[in-house]
């Protein structure tokens, strides 16, 4: 029972983070109806951007606010560079787009840092929190951060005008123009959020998974199962996702199909859910009369 | 000084020319009226007037051009347009779409006294404040597009087809709400419709348009009188 017990909360800590990275996929999904297949790069990216500034003697959490404001900036610019011009382009373009991002940034990260393992430090402390002995107080202290994160978005969204402007734009473009809406900046600005969320879930993970150029190749997987299983175009629905696949993979992983064939739990989820409810839980059903 | 001018404007859609150069004036606190057929080059009139199709020539608002400018930044000058489709946004809340329409004001405090101006004009939009507009009735959501384009305190409104799919009692408390709009507020009018009775009813000039161009123009009262469009467009 214990070592269930453990599975779970274990899987609540990394869910947590497939959880920031979903909904980063799903906030650019709104707005461009694609799936930016180079966000796992852009949070490994950006957290090798707190690592440089940690070992240049920043303190860590001055470390964490600077990166993810770079990353916020990172994020508009990637938007307004690479992503503009292709804006009108077919699909397949857009994702060849994404694509080469991923190359690019996978080879960037490797030309300047090697591919060599490094370790990330944690800003908490070693010893368990409030006594709790079945978490570790990294574990504990990514879920609160990654709550954090998803109360401020959700209440920027809702309760601010730019927040509602952005939602606007991303669903109606036309008529968010005819009240005055700058639509293409509020896409450049959901870009520089998610990949602020991104640097987060980047900055979260790295002290469990350790840090190189490849670290988020298998948390993107999971991030993708966990928008899907969500519905890709609902955040509640990434966030549900997130924290489902987080402890579902933890669980089987452990006791069902073991460690080695963790990853492909993400696959199968990822085609189950396409094959038997393709707008996941929370997701809306696209009806088009023919 | 006209608050807008329009000279030589033409505009397509792709290799299709729909406008062949077409020229009216405003007068500001003026009700001008667009008719003509279906196909006629009405609808793309008003976007090309916000830069929503390419055009070629002139379009000066309050002297200022405005041809070839952003759409957002038309809006921006004062330009409301109440479009074809009423552009609502159906995932968002009643209260949510005319927040938006203010968006761009900074006087924060005219915004939510507009606001409730609004609920006085369109008692119903007050009852589905908080319900998602997409579940508005197709009335209902006609109503929503008007005061969305009112929030943004306009000088010149764009209305195409207001009177679509609406009761006919609802058209006639529709009109006399636009006709107070545009006495207490000052707001001018262009406004494309079908129904040309209600048009000429409420309007101070009219145009008439046939295969994108301009046919006939003038004041209301002698496009009334006209026998041409007596017989075609009237009915009677």
């Amino acid at each position: 029972m214990d070592a269930f017990l453990f599975q779970i909360l274990a899987g609540l800590a990394t869910g947590g983070i497939y959880a920031s990275l979903a909904l980063a996929l799903v906030m650019i999904y709104q707005a461009t109806h694609l799936v930016n297949f180079a966000q796992g790069e852009m949070a490994m990216f950006t957290t090798y951007i707190a690592w440089s500034l940690i070992n240049a003697g920043v303190p860590y959490w001055a470390a964490f606010a600077l990166t993810v404001g770079i990353a916020f900036v990172l994020g508009v610019l990637i938007e307004r560079i690479v992503i503009r011009p292709v804006e009108e382009a077919p699909v397949l373009a857009v994702v060849v787009v994404f694509i080469a991002l991923l190359v690019i940034l996978n080879s960037i990260a490797g030309w300047i840092y090697t591919y060599t393992i490094k370790s990330f430090p944690s800003p908490f402390p070693k010893e368990p929190l409030f006594g709790i002995r079945y978490m570790s107080a990294h574990e504990i202290g990514a879920i609160g951060i990654t709550l954090v994160v998803l109360a401020a978005l959700y209440a920027f969204f809702r309760f601010t005008p730019l927040g509602l402007a952005m939602r606007a734009a991303a669903q109606n473009a036309q008529s968010s123009r005819l009240v005055g809406i700058r639509v293409g900046w509020m896409l450049a600005l959901g870009w520089g959020l998610a990949a602020a969320v991104g640097a987060v879930a980047g900055m979260m993970v790295a002290p469990i998974v350790y840090l190189d150029p490849n670290m988020m190749g298998g948390i993107l997987l999971y991030a993708f199962a966990a928008a899907l299983l969500g519905g890709i175009d609902s955040p509640l629905g990434a966030v549900v996702g997130g924290f489902t696949v987080g402890v579902l993979e933890n669980v089987l992983g452990a006791f069902v199909i073991g460690n080695e064939l963790k990853l492909s739990l993400a696959l199968v989820l990822i085609i189950g859910v396409l094959l038997v409810r393709p707008s996941g839980f929370f997701g809306r059903v696209h009806v088009t009369r023919v | 000084m006209a608050l807008l001018e329009v000279s030589g404007l033409r505009a397509a859609y792709g290799q299709t020319r729909v406008l062949h150069g077409i020229d009216f004036r405003m007068e500001a606190g003026g009700i001008t009226a667009l008719l003509g057929a279906n196909g006629a080059g009405k609808t793309t009139t008003l976007r090309a007037l916000c830069g929503m199709v390419k055009t070629e020539g002139e379009v000066r608002f309050a002297g200022e051009s405005i041809a070839r400018r952003r759409t957002e930044d038309i809006a921006r000058l004062g330009v409301a347009h109440v479009p074809d489709g009423r552009g609502t946004f159906l995932n968002l809340t009643t209260e949510e779409n005319l927040r938006l329409g203010g968006y761009v004001r900074r006087d924060k405090k005219k915004v939510e006294s507009d606001l409730e101006r609004m609920f006085g004009y369109f008692p119903r939009l007050k009852e589905r404040r908080r319900q998602q507009a997409g579940t508005l009735s197709g009335g209902e959501q006609q109503m929503l597009a008007v005061s969305r384009a009112l929030m943004l305190a306009p000088k010149l409104m764009l209305l195409d087809e207001p009177s679509f799919g609406l009761a006919p009692l609802l058209v006639r408390e529709l009109f006399q709400i636009l006709r107070r709009i545009n006495e207490q507020e000052r707001v001018s009018l262009l406004l494309v419709e079908q129904n040309a009775a209600m048009a000429l009813g409420l309007a101070d000039h009219a145009y008439l348009m046939e295969t994108g161009r301009i046919v006939l123009g003038g004041k209301a009262s002698e496009l009334k009188g006209n026998d041409a469009v007596r017989k075609s467009y009237l009915g009677y």
